[in-house]
């Protein structure tokens, strides 16, 4: 999805807020939020993918008003509404009010039918132009590369398409790449040239230019 | 956020996110879906042993170590685990080396992707908005606002950890510490050196 954490290339946030001797946690619920979501994790309860994009279903308002650790809390708590493991009524009666909760989950994306583990499409050089593609459910392909053209660095392994472990029990195993774009054919000519950006993609998400 | 008229003889109400933690934290609890040891086990790790003091031996141990530098850099999982890290969010550890004309600054720009069993867990700037925006579109400006002034004749490579791969910064071995010995090196690697943010 189009959602508001696909951050990369964005303005108008202004300057990175440094905090000198920055403690691990700064609140009590902070810890408490942490140790839930690692416990939900442990019992396979979430799985990375479905979590991320239960934070991307955030009321984007929510998503850029509150702190990281409040966006943890959404998500597990939607998704354990979702799967009906705690209801909205219960949590809201002792919270006293109500628990803003994610949006509704949308149709992820289809099994590819062309993509396979068996062996990598593209070698290590391989020119490549990332899909113009606006899928509605989870991707981790961020928007400021789709349409553009850089070569594979490295063969990263195979693993599970997120677009589809998000939404379905299904399984899609993909290889991924780590791509080099140079940072004037991602932010045009005016861009410094002595930039390169490096982003982890899989396969479904590239093609042959 | 106390009001002026908050009455200071009595603890402080809890905040709305407090609220619905601890609501949530009660009904799971009330379900045995979670108990409080494993939460304060968990916490504890990330709190006191899981932090950038681990990525400084990995540091220190290459800038002492060639044939072990080799390794690190051809295989970062495996060379860290000789160490004895590794854990969530560091199955896959790729660990890209700074030289006097290349540096290597590591981002998240669709969440919060960081090795924790090198680092810890991530400092709050690194998964904040401005941070994730602009890393990706004007490193050199952004990390002189940070502190880092690299001259234009210096390479910049943004990492993006968009997949599953998790990137550490091997640092330059400072100038001048020929003699120091293996803890007075550990002690002077930073978290944000490893990150790309500062050097050495």
């Amino acid at each position: 999805m189009n959602g508001v954490h696909d951050l990369g290339g964005m303005d108008g946030f202004g300057v990175v807020d440094v905090e000198p001797n920055e403690p691990v946690f700064h609140h009590g619920w902070e810890r408490v939020v942490f140790g839930l979501v690692a416990a939900m994790s442990a019992q396979r309860l979430s799985n990375t993918h479905t979590f991320r994009h239960a934070i991307e279903r955030m009321d984007p308002t929510h998503y850029l008003g509150s702190p990281y650790y409040e966006h943890w809390l959404t998500a597990l708590a939607s998704l354990l509404v979702e799967k009906g493991l705690v209801s909205r009524a219960d949590l809201e009666a002792r919270a006293g009010g109500r628990v803003p909760l994610s949006q509704p989950l949308r149709p992820g994306t289809a099994l590819p039918a062309a993509a396979s583990a068996a062996a990598p499409r593209f070698a290590v050089g391989s020119q490549v132009v990332v899909c113009n593609v606006h899928p509605l459910g989870h991707t981790r392909c961020p928007r400021y590369v789709r349409g553009r053209r850089g070569v594979v660095a490295r063969l990263d392994g195979v693993f599970q398409l997120p677009d589809v472990a998000a939404h379905a029990r299904e399984r899609c195993e993909q290889y991924a790449y780590t791509v080099r774009f140079e940072g004037r054919e991602l932010w045009g000519d005016a861009a410094d040239g002595a930039v390169a950006v490096y982003v982890d993609l899989w396969e479904s998400y590239l093609e042959a230019p | 956020m106390r009001e002026p008229d908050d009455d200071h003889h009595h603890p402080a109400p809890l905040s709305p996110v407090e609220v619905r933690a601890k609501a949530l934290e009660d009904l799971l609890k009330a379900k045995g879906l979670v108990d409080e040891g494993f939460i304060d086990a968990v916490v504890s790790a990330y709190e006191n042993d899981i932090g950038p003091m681990n990525g400084a031996r990995v540091v220190v141990r290459a800038w002492l170590d060639p044939a072990y530098k080799a390794r690190l850099l051809a295989n970062g999982t495996a060379a860290i685990a000789e160490l004895g890290f590794g854990g969530p969010e560091g199955e896959h550890l790729v660990v890209v080396e700074n030289t006097p004309t290349l540096h290597n600054a590591v981002v998240c720009t669709l969440c919060s992707c960081y090795p924790w069993p090198v680092l810890g867990l991530p400092p709050n700037w690194y998964k904040s908005p401005p941070y994730r925006a602009r890393m990706v579109r004007e490193p050199r400006v952004l990390l002189r606002e940070m502190g880092l002034d690299l001259p234009e004749s210096v390479e910049i490579r943004v990492w993006d950890s968009s997949a599953e791969v998790r990137y550490m910064v091997l640092p330059e071995r400072p100038a001048g510490t020929e003699g120091k010995s293996e803890e007075e090196l550990v002690a002077l690697v930073t978290r944000d050196s490893m990150i790309g943010t500062a050097r050495l």
